[in-house]
């Protein structure tokens, strides 16, 4: 039935995304763009796609920095025009996904402050989506207890800091842990949302979420090799709404080394193909997760009527921001070997 | 609104069986009678029935019309913004959704000139019976007929501008399952009309 309801409350922002979508750079685009030999050149080539006249006003020695700058700009401008738009329950969903980019700034703040860095630089570092009101009073608080009472209580990530309260002391092993339980909290309270917005919603948001939580588990296994995480805490990361869970996620816990890594992931035939070392593959992990990922959200818009693509658009022109920087920074270092590890979206 | 709309049906849909239930209670109390449908059906005059099927004709078209333009119109407006060229030729949708109450109109205009003045002496004639009845039901078939292919066709020209928008050669294919979709409405306009056919203007 949302095929005929969708379109009352959603119809013209679903049509602008669609919009957005087109103008994002295809591969005749980046082929361009990496037989750029300056950023000035990179500049002009931009100037033809979506982009137009981004970086006008900047001074002549382009940085890659201001050219990650002004297209995020772009992208945070473009997100914000469709949640002012949106109506009750489009508003709900977009909120969602800008509470991934609160906990990183959230983060971000108590780490700075605990370093003593200035305030206003850090504000700065901010990303954009992930803004609230009362962030700038996160610099002055000092132990997490009343970090939490003070300020974060009204945030609407409050409920995720309930899974982390005993985490009483602030040294940096356990700031990463506090992101963790966050991020894990937030991804399966939004995946749990998501399955209750219809059908089509459920699948796509459904598949892109559940490969989400699997990435992540994957991560932390692997980057935990090594370091004083215990198992059990290891296990208290793991997200539970991906594929892996429960069966996946019990051996990955237990696992020691990549090999092992390796065997776990054997049974789930979509993650498998990541672990395979053919030749002429020398993509990193990294690289494949995010190429899945690409494909995921390009599926989202083979369905219509559904929320999923405002979320694959937003994560697209991520990847693109990525990219371009990816090629910005190769041509800036003139270490074109490599130019060509982009990953191609359209 | 898609929420409110289905707390409005349900609160609507409530208070229905709640007014039905009573009616059946309170006419058994007073009359000894338990849902009798023939004497609801063979009571009310033929007027009623003939009149109520043309409204039924001409509202439910036109709700099914509505919805169609409206499902069509966003995504077209929505569309438009980064891609202007297909603001005209989308129109093509909306024009099929209107054609949608058009047929509601023309049924009911045939249907409202086939009732006219008569008596009934002892009881209704069985012409003036037949004709009220199948002006009911034939309006009653037009009118679904025309809600479930404006909202089909609503649908498909939503997707239809989409597609247009990101491929201009798909226009005229998606075009073609837009007018399949609109054939529904002229079968429920064929069934009507010959359903009343045989309804002579002596009522």
């Amino acid at each position: 039935m949302e095929s005929i309801t969708f379109n009352i409350d959603n119809g013209y922002l679903d049509g602008i995304v669609r919009g957005f979508k087109s103008g994002i750079l295809s591969i005749s685009n980046y082929l361009n763009l990496t037989q750029c030999e300056t950023l000035d050149d990179l500049k002009l080539q931009l100037a033809a796609t979506d982009y137009g006249n981004f970086l006008q006003n900047e001074p002549s020695p382009l940085a890659t920095t201001t050219i990650t700058e002004r297209a995020r700009e772009k992208l945070v401008a473009e997100f914000q025009y469709i949640r002012q738009n949106a109506g009750p329950e489009l508003a709900k969903f977009l909120d969602y996904i800008t509470y991934s980019y609160m906990i990183d700034n959230i983060i971000l703040l108590i780490t700075g402050t605990l370093h003593e860095r200035d305030t206003h630089e850090l504000l700065e570092r901010c990303h954009p989506l992930g803004m609230f009101d009362s962030i700038a009073a996160l610099c002055v608080a000092t132990n997490v207890q009343e970090l939490f009472n003070t300020v974060l209580v009204e945030t609407p990530i409050a409920p995720y800091f309930e899974k982390c309260l005993s985490a009483q002391d602030l040294d940096e092993m356990n700031i990463e842990i506090i992101r963790n339980t966050l991020y894990k909290a937030y991804l399966e309270d939004f995946y749990e949302y998501t399955q209750t917005l219809g059908p089509t919603t459920a699948e796509v948001m459904g598949e892109i979420l559940k490969f989400e939580a699997d990435r992540r588990v994957i991560n932390i296994t692997i980057n935990s090799f090594g370091t004083e995480l215990s198992k059990d805490d290891r296990a208290k990361l793991f997200p539970t709404c991906g594929r892996l869970f429960p069966d996946g996620t019990s051996r990955l816990a237990k696992a020691d080394d990549q090999d092992q890594v390796r065997l776990a992931i054997e049974l789930y035939s979509e993650y498998r193909k990541f672990f395979d070392q053919g030749p002429g593959t020398e993509r990193s992990l990294e690289d494949r997760f995010f190429e899945y990922e690409v494909y995921l959200n390009k599926r989202a818009f083979l369905q219509q009527f559904h929320y999923g693509v405002f979320y694959a658009f937003l994560k697209l022109k991520e990847q693109e921001i990525r990219n371009i920087v990816w090629i910005a920074e190769c041509i800036a270092q003139q270490q074109k070997e490599r130019i060509n590890d982009y990953i191609p979206i359209f | 609104m898609a929420l409110y709309g289905s707390t409005y049906a349900g609160y609507g849909f409530g208070t229905l069986v709640t007014v039905v239930i009573a009616y059946g209670i309170l006419d058994l109390i007073v009359n000894g009678r338990w849902f009798n449908i023939a004497y609801l059906i063979e009571t009310p005059s033929p007027y009623f029935w003939a009149s109520m099927g043309i409204g039924l004709c001409i509202g439910l078209s036109v709700i099914g019309a509505a919805w169609g333009i409206l499902l069509t119109g966003v995504s077209i407006v929505g569309a438009a913004v980064k891609t202007p060229r297909i603001r005209t030729k989308n129109l093509i949708s909306i024009i099929f959704c209107e054609v949608v109450a058009i047929y509601g109109l023309i049924v009911a205009i045939v249907f409202s000139s086939k009732l006219s003045n008569a008596i009934p002496v002892s009881g209704w004639s069985r012409e003036a019976l037949y004709a009220g009845y199948a002006m009911f039901w034939a309006g009653l078939t037009v009118g679904m007929a025309n809600l479930a292919c404006g909202v089909c066709v609503g649908v498909v020209g939503s997707s239809c501008a989409l597609a247009d928008a990101a491929d201009p050669q798909l226009f005229v294919k998606v075009l073609v399952i837009e007018i399949f979709g609109s054939i529904i409405g002229l079968f429920g306009l064929i069934v009507g009309l010959l359903m009343t056919g045989r309804v002579t203007p002596f009522k």
